[in-house]
């Protein structure tokens, strides 16, 4: 007897051991620390501007600050006109398509809804001087802006509706020689702000991450790396790496976590393969808008309210616009989880004129499903709103928004639909049946940016869960944990019941049947037994 | 009756090792399945893949100690006596008849026994092992092109293998409270700690010492 206990003891402690030893703490993670090692040294520049007799003019205009630049990088020109900052479009070649230019040039949003028409407001954020219309022309080296970019003095800001001319307040000579490496607050300058205000677009990009800490962004945080975002959206020939799938549509020229991380940045080999099909950005990104809310939804359908003739806005408790008569009703969120999409690196979006063939009318499509081999989920921001469609071209409607003053028939100075509907498709070239309506619209916002520290990123539970997990709407593949065979639970449940009561009542029958039977009795004997038993090993 | 060294220390071993490591793959594995929640969804993960590892390398050995030792002969089924044994479990238990067949060092097993554990064996195993298996190695690294099985839907090997689990549960209950229905409830299960079992050799008729003498002699032979 005794020698059973041991054996069972041996057998208990030999499994506790094995366990101990197939799982173990995880080591320093060398990968990181030696990026870590990378990135913590910030580049020196060879030249200081300052210094330049060249620049040591008194510019007039910003054109003249571009001819200067060109004097020494003297075909620099040439790189920033073939790039989409510069040309608002691409070569894009979709599926069934074929291949065509698309850009902000053409295609469409449920913000602002397109820049045809506005350019003068939109130029605000294009790297040009004098886009005040479609008649820009894109082929004057002159009109580059290299400021808005390069300027290191954080004190170049472009004008508001001048059509992409700095504020008059800048003051060139200074700013000339103080260009250098972008830094955040020169991309931050138009990708925080678009749609019109801080994050309004994005969600993961805003005005908090050029001072934030490790909660909201590990790679930018001032209490971490501080990484600008070239660091990462590096560039040849300023082509940069990178790209939005509000705007593109090729998987070309994409910025990836593992172009630092590698593919196998986990210690763990589950979790490395989970790489296959999951984003890193999905678990990585477990919220965005950490700091300010970010826009969710736009009904234009609201718009042109006025109180006493005269429009107003409307602000909610954390000092969002939830209304505002020139653009409509809005909804904010902060900390907001991410929706999860199949995506393969490939998107179209809905360009002027398409025809509409799906309501909520899909901006942009991010292409991808389970069963393509390229495609891995990833977290989205989904913007939903309504916006002005022709309801018998069934086509949406690029309006007239911006004007200079009243009585030009914008929008946002008389707030009129027809007139700036009128004056919108007249200014695009584009055919208006006369009759208008509203439509639902979806888009579809990829993120890739608030990384969360490696303890706040999701766990196994987040989706391997049977109710309410993260990829709950996501169907049509087998999730372990979430996923089961109904039918084979069920009948499962009943086998196991089955079982336990067909042993329970087979248990029940001996046991009355002994008892009936006083053949209990035989324990007695068996004492006896025991007895005889050891005499006989003696 | 006499004192019968009927299980060997091995035999032992791999019994009651395979038996933990099954009990503690049903519940990590029910864990992982989302019926409860123990240990937690990863750890549950991790501990089930050490356990089946484990299992697999025991399998193994205790494969090649079958083999070795002859005792594989001890599941080769037989369908005589078989009808009467099944009847002595539905019915003559409940009137106190004795065990149609006798248990002996070279027959240990009845041939009720045989067949189900035979079945173990070959079909209920197998089949756990295999779908176990292609689950953990459902998805490798695709960037270096060693994907193993990623073509073959997840959803049947986890029917597989949800469904081996679910009757080698059933197995489990029905063994064990079958080990009661020896001389007395607890003789099978202290014979297979100690390795010791009373066996009633009054009841061995001479036809089968004849039967076992003879395949002694041909394992001698």
């Amino acid at each position: 007897m005794y020698r059973s206990i041991a054996i069972v003891i041996g057998i208990i402690i030999a499994l506790l051991v094995a366990v101990n030893v197939f799982h173990s703490d995880e080591p320093a993670n060398l990968k990181l620390e030696m990026l870590k090692q990378e990135y913590a040294f910030k580049p020196v520049p060879s030249v200081d501007h300052h210094k330049l007799a060249i620049l040591q003019a008194q510019f007039k205009t910003p054109q003249e600050v571009t001819e200067t630049c060109l004097t020494c990088h003297t075909e620099t020109h040439k790189e920033i006109m073939s790039s989409s900052h510069w040309n608002w479009d691409r070569l894009s070649y979709v599926k069934g398509k074929g291949v065509y230019t698309s850009g902000k040039k053409n295609v469409m949003n449920n913000f602002c809804l397109g820049s045809n028409s506005n350019e003068k407001a939109c130029a605000k954020c294009h790297i040009g001087y004098g886009m005040g219309s479609d008649e820009f022309d894109f082929a004057n080296a002159r009109n580059v802006d290299c400021m808005v970019c390069h300027d290191n003095s954080e004190e170049y800001l472009k004008g508001a509706s001048m059509a992409g001319y700095p504020d008059r307040s800048v003051n060139l000579h200074n700013v000339a020689q103080s260009v250098g490496m972008p830094t955040k607050t020169n991309c931050g300058s138009c990708h925080f702000f678009s749609g019109g205000g801080n994050n309004v677009k994005h969600g993961d990009l805003e005005v908090a991450q050029l001072s934030c800490d490790r909660e909201v962004d590990v790679h930018m945080a001032s209490n971490g790396l501080n990484m600008e975002c070239v660091a990462c959206h590096t560039a040849q020939n300023h082509q940069i790496k990178g790209k939005l799938y509000s705007v593109s549509t090729n998987n070309i020229d994409r910025s990836n976590c593992a172009d630092c991380h590698t593919s196998t940045p986990h210690f763990s080999d589950v979790l490395n393969r989970h790489g296959s099909k999951i984003a890193c950005q999905t678990c990585h990104i477990p919220e965005y808008a950490k700091v300010n809310s970010t826009k969710m939804s736009w009904k234009w359908s609201e718009a042109g309210k006025l109180k006493d003739g005269f429009p107003y806005e409307e602000e909610d408790s954390l000092g969002n616009h939830n209304y505002m008569s020139i653009k409509g009703a809005f909804v904010w969120e902060r900390n907001v989880k991410p929706d999860y999409v199949w995506f393969n690196g490939t998107a179209e979006q809905y360009r002027l004129g398409d025809s509409i063939t799906e309501v909520p009318v899909q901006m942009n499509t991010l292409h991808g499903s389970y069963n393509d081999k390229n495609s891995k989920i990833i977290p989205v921001k989904i913007h939903t709103g309504d916006q002005i469609y022709d309801t018998e071209y069934n086509r949406l409607i690029q309006p007239l928004l911006y004007g200079d003053e009243k009585g030009d028939g914008a929008y946002w100075n008389d707030f009129n639909w027809d007139k700036a509907i009128k004056k919108g498709m007249e200014i695009t070239g584009e055919p208006f049946s006369g009759n208008y309506d509203f439509i639902e619209t979806e888009m579809y916002w990829p993120l890739n940016h608030m990384v969360s520290p490696k303890d706040k990123s999701l766990s196994c539970v987040d989706c391997h869960t049977r109710n309410n997990g993260r990829l709950e709407k996501l169907t049509g593949f087998y999730l372990p944990g979430r996923d089961t065979n109904s039918t084979l639970d069920l009948i499962g449940k009943w086998l196991l019941i089955i079982t336990v009561l067909g042993v329970a009542g087979h248990a029940l029958i001996r046991v009355g049947q002994d008892f009936i039977n006083n053949r209990y009795k035989k324990q007695v004997i068996d004492y006896s037994k025991k007895e005889l038993k050891d005499r006989l090993d003696s | 009756m006499s004192k019968v060294y009927i299980y060997k220390g091995f035999e032992r071993f791999w019994h009651w090792a395979q038996a933990l490591l099954i009990m503690f793959l049903a519940i990590t594995g029910f864990e992982v399945h989302g019926t409860f929640e123990i240990f937690g969804f990863e750890k549950a993960v991790e501990f089930h893949r050490t356990a089946s590892w484990l299992l697999i390398g025991l399998i193994i050995i205790s494969i090649f100690w079958h083999f070795t030792t002859g005792e594989w002969r001890q599941y080769i089924p037989t369908t005589k006596k078989l009808k009467e044994q099944i009847m002595y479990y539905l019915v003559g238990i409940f009137k106190g008849e004795h065990h149609p067949t006798a248990k002996t060092q070279l027959r240990k097993l009845n041939p009720l026994q045989r067949i189900v554990y035979l079945a173990f064996k070959l079909v209920l195993i197998p089949m756990t092992l295999i779908s176990g298996i292609l689950y953990m190695l459902y998805k490798t690294f695709d960037e270096n092109n060693m994907v193993v099985v990623e073509d073959y839907p997840l959803e049947s090997i986890a029917f597989w293998h949800t469904l081996g689990a679910i009757l080698l549960i059933v197995f489990l209950i029905i063994h064990v409270y079958m080990t009661t229905t020896g001389e007395t409830p607890t003789s099978n299960i202290n014979a297979m700690i100690t390795g010791y079992e009373d066996l009633d050799d009054e009841e061995e008729s001479d036809e089968q010492h004849k039967e076992v003498n003879e395949k002694t002699n041909n394992i001698k032979k």
